[in-house]
């Protein structure tokens, strides 16, 4: 272990998991990215809503995500807002696409090469301080 | 009722660290100075309408404020909008005016989060916290790389807007950062979250500003002889979070820029000076897109070769906007406008008849644009 690590007080962010969003992170937890979507219109998204932000109708339904996606943005933080950050300066954080439609905030990994928008991804769900996590990888990776 | 409504004053405290203060005492600190510069009584005041401190929100706070100046306005509270809440204020204010509904209005802001608590601007986005997403940098930054990316928008473009706007500060006696900018200092600039420099990013102020607002017919019964016309106003609100927009490149500064211009019975190219808000760089750039100055996507080249600078075909910002007056929240470049338009700013722009002010808040999430004129 880097032994700067141990003379920060770094805890993990971990999400603040609510009856809205368990489903999502008991899923992850189990290997599976979900995302929501509504009975009325077939709309998805995410992040766990109780409504559809389409059509306004209630109860939708969690669904697995195929694991295909784009990446839409990516920056790169060269300070750091959390501690437990500290010691990973440079890190990315990435807007996601995934082919079902909904966009989520990720963290690209594996890039070997450089990262450009629209790229093709797919999902790696890593673990973070115990807390299942979904992050990216190019997806030619694994062609 | 495009110009039926002017700003008859318009007051400041000084920027920067300003500690001991509280935001109720700078308020009324401006308020004072904005009274003083209208040549009104306080008594003669019938609304006051504050947008909350950013980095302290409190309830009931347009009250606690109208009981701190011994007030009973007609109309009166606060408008949470981010940003953009100033210019919508003083829409309502002047739409308030016009309908009989108050005839004085104060309209103001104050914040201290240089001495305070900045942590409204670097407090993780959520859950997303577990990614490290945190601050208020990192989601322009994640707009800046996507209209860099696709239209090849360069870093040096970016350098282009704060070195017009630092240049400006740096003329500007009040301005809380007077060091002018190179672009070799742009270049040299560190990292913030990449693609934004540190030299990309707004100041952190103590400070306050605030306007006096009155019908055309009341200023010129008062004999107020500087009192600025609203010749137009709109808003827009893209409302979603950054990881939720459909297109990164645009946003509701589109809609708003163009209900204020309709109203103005104006096109971009009849504006002679603009105070874009300036919170980052590419901010400059994607609201002179919005308002229709350069085409989408073509902002970048658009705030090259001088252009933005005092001589150049849009100045922008030329008392140092957020980035060099100081880091408040969208005010300070109403009284900007209100100085270009009187003809009495630092840095004047030579016969300039009209002016467009942007304010916006969140990650580009809310838009409100004003439109003003010479006095007449």
């Amino acid at each position: 272990m880097n032994p700067t690590e141990d003379m920060i007080d770094a805890t993990f962010p971990a999400p603040q998991v609510s009856e809205l969003s368990a489903p999502y992170w008991k899923a992850l937890d189990e290997g599976r990215l979900t995302f929501q979507r509504c009975q009325a219109c077939a709309h998805a998204w995410l992040p766990a809503r109780s409504e559809c932000p389409r059509c306004l109708a209630r109860g939708p339904l969690w669904e697995t995500a195929s694991g295909q996606a784009r990446l839409v943005s990516w920056v790169v933080y060269h300070h750091t807002y959390h501690d437990y950050y500290a010691t990973r300066l440079p890190y990315n954080v990435a807007v996601v696409q995934l082919a079902e439609g909904p966009r989520l905030i990720s963290n690209v990994v594996d890039a070997r090469g450089e990262l450009r928008i629209d790229m093709p991804l797919e999902v790696v769900i890593q673990r973070e301080a115990g807390t299942a996590l979904v992050r990216f990888a190019p997806a030619s990776r694994s062609t | 009722m495009r110009g039926n409504v002017v700003i008859a004053g318009i007051g400041q405290t000084a920027y920067g660290k300003l500690p001991g203060r509280s935001t109720v005492s700078l308020n009324i600190e401006a308020c004072r100075n904005a009274l003083h510069d209208a040549s009104v009584e306080k008594n003669a005041v019938d609304a006051l309408l504050v947008k909350p401190p950013t980095s302290n929100p409190q309830f009931m706070y347009g009250q606690t404020l109208a009981e701190a100046m011994g007030m009973q306005p007609r109309v009166g509270g606060a408008w949470d909008q981010g940003g953009a809440a100033n210019i919508s204020l003083i829409a309502f204010a002047a739409m308030a005016i016009e309908h009989g509904q108050c005839d004085v209005a104060l309209v103001c802001y104050a914040d201290n989060p240089r001495t305070g608590s900045r942590h409204a601007y670097e407090k993780a986005w959520g859950d997303d916290a577990a990614y490290g997403w945190f601050g208020v940098p990192a989601g322009y930054a994640m707009l800046a790389r996507r209209h860099i990316e696709e239209f090849g928008t360069t870093s040096d473009q970016l350098g282009e807007i704060a070195i017009a706007i630092r240049n400006h500060g740096a003329a500007n006696p009040h301005a809380q950062l007077r060091k002018p900018l190179t672009l070799d200092q742009y270049r040299e600039s560190p990292w913030v979250v990449d693609p934004l420099r540190r030299d990309d990013c707004c100041l952190v102020s103590d400070g306050a500003a605030a306007v006096v607002l009155m019908s055309t017919g009341r200023a010129k019964s008062l004999g107020i002889t500087r009192a600025v016309p609203i010749l137009g106003f709109g808003q827009g609100q893209s409302s979603s979070d950054v990881a939720q927009r459909t297109d990164l490149t645009r946003t509701c500064a589109e809609v708003s820029g163009a209900t204020a211009l309709q109203m103005a019975g104006l096109r971009p190219q009849d504006i002679d000076v603009a105070q874009i808000y300036d919170c980052f760089t590419i901010t400059v750039l994607m609201t002179l897109e919005a308002y229709g100055f350069a085409r989408h996507g073509e902002g970048g080249p658009f705030c090259t070769g001088g252009r933005l600078q005092i001589g150049g075909e849009l100045p922008v910002n030329t008392s140092g906007g957020l980035l060099s007056e100081t880091g408040m929240p969208g005010l300070q470049l109403v009284l900007e406008g209100v100085r270009q338009m009187r003809g009495d700013a630092t840095s004047q722009v030579k016969d300039a008849r009209t002016c467009i002010v942007s304010n916006q808040g969140g990650i580009m999430h809310t838009h409100s644009t004003l439109v003003l004129g010479n006095p007449v």
